[in-house]
């Protein structure tokens, strides 16, 4: 088992440096750091001494991949490349262009994203297999195809939509919640009711879904018709072997996210004003801060290949038919 | 009027796209094997209602990508040559131009006739009064708007509406028509047959979905002469205006996206399940590594990195309209490189399946050459997968073009689509009261053309996709009645063909 997960580990290395290289190449290559700061100094006044300034600032005054004025492995460190793309891999993100250390920032910004994050996975989970049951026990009747349409309906919606309406029905209407913002501690329980809430629903159509093909598949499988055969009641059959069954690919399919869970959701949190990653990663996009984006494209595909490796280790552990070679 | 004809970057690649596509249903009609499946499609109630939807969307679309610059009047008339002005318009702009140039002077609630701020004016004995001013054009005709509004609009919904009532008769006349001279029956038992539900293809549902259509278009293009029927903007400009202009962006993000994005999948997808061995190994690791970032924010960055690319080279537009349009096809290739990963995995395993089959193994053993193998033999047998991703991808495209906008990194502020609409429209939430009607128009049209997309989808998956057939909750209960009536009868797909002739 120890070997399997060193060898899990030791693959996602190649794959984490093609996507350093694929950064590199996006925001070095493609355009000029000096392309980068006309951009953000405004493209028709500027002078040379301001870009100067700003790549000397930010440390892309170097060259990019082999610096020829310096002695020794300088050569290799003193680029733009190890600086900032190779750093990387020690969690050394630099400074964002308002001066503060991006890692420190992404420490402190995880936690309120994974306050709205978990909940909506773990609740999401909870309720969707739950209507993805009650839907496939009243198959073949229309339970079952309306619950279907309203699945197809609720799929149609954009997540914005979700967001606008529930914050002016339950926050402007019934003023049950404030409408955004974020409290420390157990204050800020009331800010995290309506977008877990909205969340889960805006989530519901296509899980749901999904959830029930998959029941269904299960059920089509012969050791479903020996428990009938047996004279077990359906419920029975139902909750106690498909379920279970079905549970290995919903499992599975849910531990990829895990990881991913601290990266928050972009649209949720900066619409409900929380002080998460999402709403970090949407403020750089929108103030151009290249840096920061850089890193949080690098955080989370690294996020992303843990729970890849999670997923083939809980494969291994859910499904005994599964051996490792 | 005379005019110059303007060929758009996405206009070149929607026409290619109508070629493909003339072409591919060409091709299917000739092939009966190739129709199958398509008649199923053909007789799935849902999906020909939503088909008929999409057409309708399809059409502004398509009205909207013709696109042409006017000339301006020369009033020196001294230069020989004509100027053309830089404002880019497209038929759909010409067609709806009282839309288009009634322009208010800011917000105004559907159906209004009053501004929706109050503004200060003078009364003729010079006293200053803060009062709602009546509308430029919305309402302009009533002399009494707060007495004769409701009637006004009813009346006009009322014309509209039937005249749209009229025409969908006879488009019924002739579509019965068509079938008894077809059928070789009389007029009134085709007729019967179509309400019945009894004919192979659900014209019933098309024609209720067509009434539902062309009652709503009617009053609308009736009422929208007078009014602003969703209301205006920020800077007055109608949001019926808008929302038509919306579809076209949808549309173009759905459609060009999967045209960009099937090259890669195909050719990567089929080489490496085909070839094996390395290059197998090559195209997954290049795929893992592509999908391991998150695609918003690969997107995002990408974006970004192409804003800088426009940016620093706006000698390359001669129009607003050019650079908008640029932006859009960018965003459609970001897309697509971003999202055929996927698409490329399914078509890796399908082949790697498929190049174990026998015939493949004739092939090899008459000296087939590989390419013509693939092409062949490979690629006809994997295009049902290509064809449910294509139509299964679109609806979520549209929902994605709107997330992207509100980001940030979607298309450009000057192009009107649903995102940028949204985008305006939320931050007005604030105001007392609300600005509701632009969210409402966006929302409806959104939900209109995802959810018939979503539909259509639904019933090509069906009729492609056998697993997927036999877990339609239609299908079950379908089958299970059919048991209950004939419990000795073996149970049958329920969507096995007749055997109808066209």
């Amino acid at each position: 088992m120890l070997n399997y997960i060193i060898r899990r580990v030791l693959y996602a290395i190649p794959i984490l440096i093609g996507v350093n290289l694929i950064t590199f190449t996006l925001f070095f290559v493609v355009n000029s750091p000096d392309d980068m700061a006309r951009m953000q100094l405004g493209i028709k006044r500027v002078t040379p001494e301001a870009i100067t300034k700003w790549k000397q600032e930010r440390g892309y005054d170097k060259p990019l991949m082999f610096n020829d004025a310096v002695e020794g492995t300088e050569k290799f460190t003193r680029t733009i490349f190890f600086e900032k793309s190779v750093a990387m891999f020690a969690f050394d993100f630099g400074r964002a262009d308002d001066g503060r250390d991006i890692a420190h920032e992404i420490k402190t910004r995880m936690l309120p994203s994974l306050a709205i994050a978990l909940p909506v996975f773990l609740l999401g989970l909870f309720v969707y297999i739950f209507f993805a049951l009650t839907m496939v026990f009243f198959r073949a009747t229309y339970v079952d195809f309306w619950g279907v349409v309203l699945c197809v309906a609720l799929m149609s919606i954009s997540s914005l939509f979700y967001i606008i309406g529930g914050q002016f029905l339950i926050s402007k209407m019934w003023h049950l919640v404030p409408i955004s913002g974020y409290g420390s501690g157990w204050n800020a329980a009331k800010f995290l009711v309506l977008p877990v809430i909205i969340g889960v629903i805006s989530g519901a159509g296509a899980s749901t879904r999904w959830y029930r093909t998959i029941f269904l598949e299960e059920m089509g499988k012969d050791y479903v018709r020996t428990a009938r055969a047996k004279g077990l009641s359906e419920s029975l059959v139902l909750f106690r072997h498909v379920l279970r069954n079905a549970m290995i690919p919903i499992l599975t399919g849910a531990v990829v996210l895990i990881p991913l869970l601290f990266l928050g959701s972009l649209i949720a949190e900066s619409f409900f004003g929380i002080p998460g990653l999402g709403s970090y990663t949407i403020d750089a996009i929108n103030s151009q801060d290249f840096a920061v984006v850089r890193a949080m494209v690098f955080l989370g595909s690294l996020l992303y290949i843990i729970g890849l490796i999670l997923t083939d280790i809980s494969y291994t552990l859910v499904d005994p038919r599964v051996r490792l070679e | 009027m005379s005019f110059k004809p303007i060929i758009l970057w996405t206009d070149a690649l929607v026409y290619l796209l109508v070629i493909v596509i003339i072409a591919f249903v060409w091709y299917v009609r000739r092939n009966e094997y190739l129709l199958a499946p398509w008649r199923r499609v053909g007789h799935s109630a849902s999906g020909m209602a939503a088909l008929t939807v999409l057409t309708f969307f399809i059409a502004i679309g398509l009205l909207d990508t013709v696109h042409i610059r006017p000339a301006i009047e020369n009033s020196n008339g001294s230069s020989g040559e004509k100027a053309y002005s830089v404002e880019v318009l497209s038929l759909l702009d010409i067609i709806a131009t009282p839309l288009r140039t009634r322009v208010e002077k800011t917000y105004s609630a559907p159906f209004a006739a009053f501004l929706y701020t109050k503004e200060t004016a003078e009364l003729p004995d010079g006293r200053q009064i803060r009062e709602f001013p009546r509308l430029q054009f919305g309402g302009a005709h009533l002399q009494n708007p707060e007495t004769e509004l409701a009637a006004d609009v009813a009346w006009k919904a009322g014309v509209g509406g039937g005249l749209g009532l009229l025409l969908w008769g006879l488009v019924v006349v002739s579509l019965t028509g068509l079938l008894a001279n077809r059928r070789d029956e009389k007029f009134l038992s085709a007729f019967s047959a179509i309400w019945r539900g009894s004919t192979q293809v659900p014209w019933n549902a098309i024609c209720i979905t067509l009434a539902l259509l062309l009652l709503f278009c009617g009053a609308a293009l009736a009422l929208s002469g007078s009014y602003h029927i969703f209301g205006t903007d920020k800077v007055g400009q109608d949001v019926f205006y808008q929302s038509l202009k919306s579809i076209r962006t949808g549309l173009v993000i759905g459609t060009l996206t999967t045209l960009m994005m099937l090259p890669f999948a195909l050719l990567l997808g089929i080489t490496a399940g085909y070839f094996r061995g390395w290059v197998d190994d090559a195209i997954q690791y290049l795929y893992t590594t592509l999908s391991s970032i998150p695609s918003v924010l690969l997107i995002a960055a990408t974006v970004l990195m192409m804003q800088v690319y426009i940016e620093s080279r706006p000698e390359l537009f001669d129009t607003i309209a050019a650079r908008a349009d640029l932006r859009l096809l960018f965003l459609c290739i970001i897309l697509g490189v971003t999202s055929w990963t996927g698409l490329c995995r399914l078509l890796r395993g399908e082949t790697l399946k498929l190049r174990e089959m026998e015939y493949i193994q004739a092939a090899h053993a008459f000296g087939v050459s590989h390419w013509r193998i693939i092409s062949r033999h490979i690629l006809p047998n994997v295009m049902h997968i290509v064809l449910i991703a294509t139509v299964m991808d679109f609806s979520g495209l549209v929902l994605a073009e709107a997330v992207l906008s509100y980001v940030g990194v979607g298309v450009d502020p000057s192009m009107i689509s649903f995102g940028t609409m949204i985008n305006a429209a939320r931050l007005e939430m604030a105001r007392e009261p609300m600005v509701w009607w632009a969210l409402l128009a966006a929302f409806s049209f959104m939900f209109a053309l995802v959810l018939s997309a979503n539909l259509f989808a639904d019933a090509v998956q069906n009729a492609f996709d056998p697993r997927a057939r036999t877990l339609s909750a239609k299908a079950i209960i379908l089958r299970r009645r059919r048991h209950e009536e004939n419990p000795q009868a073996q149970s049958v797909s329920p969507t096995v063909e007749g055997s109808s002739k066209p």
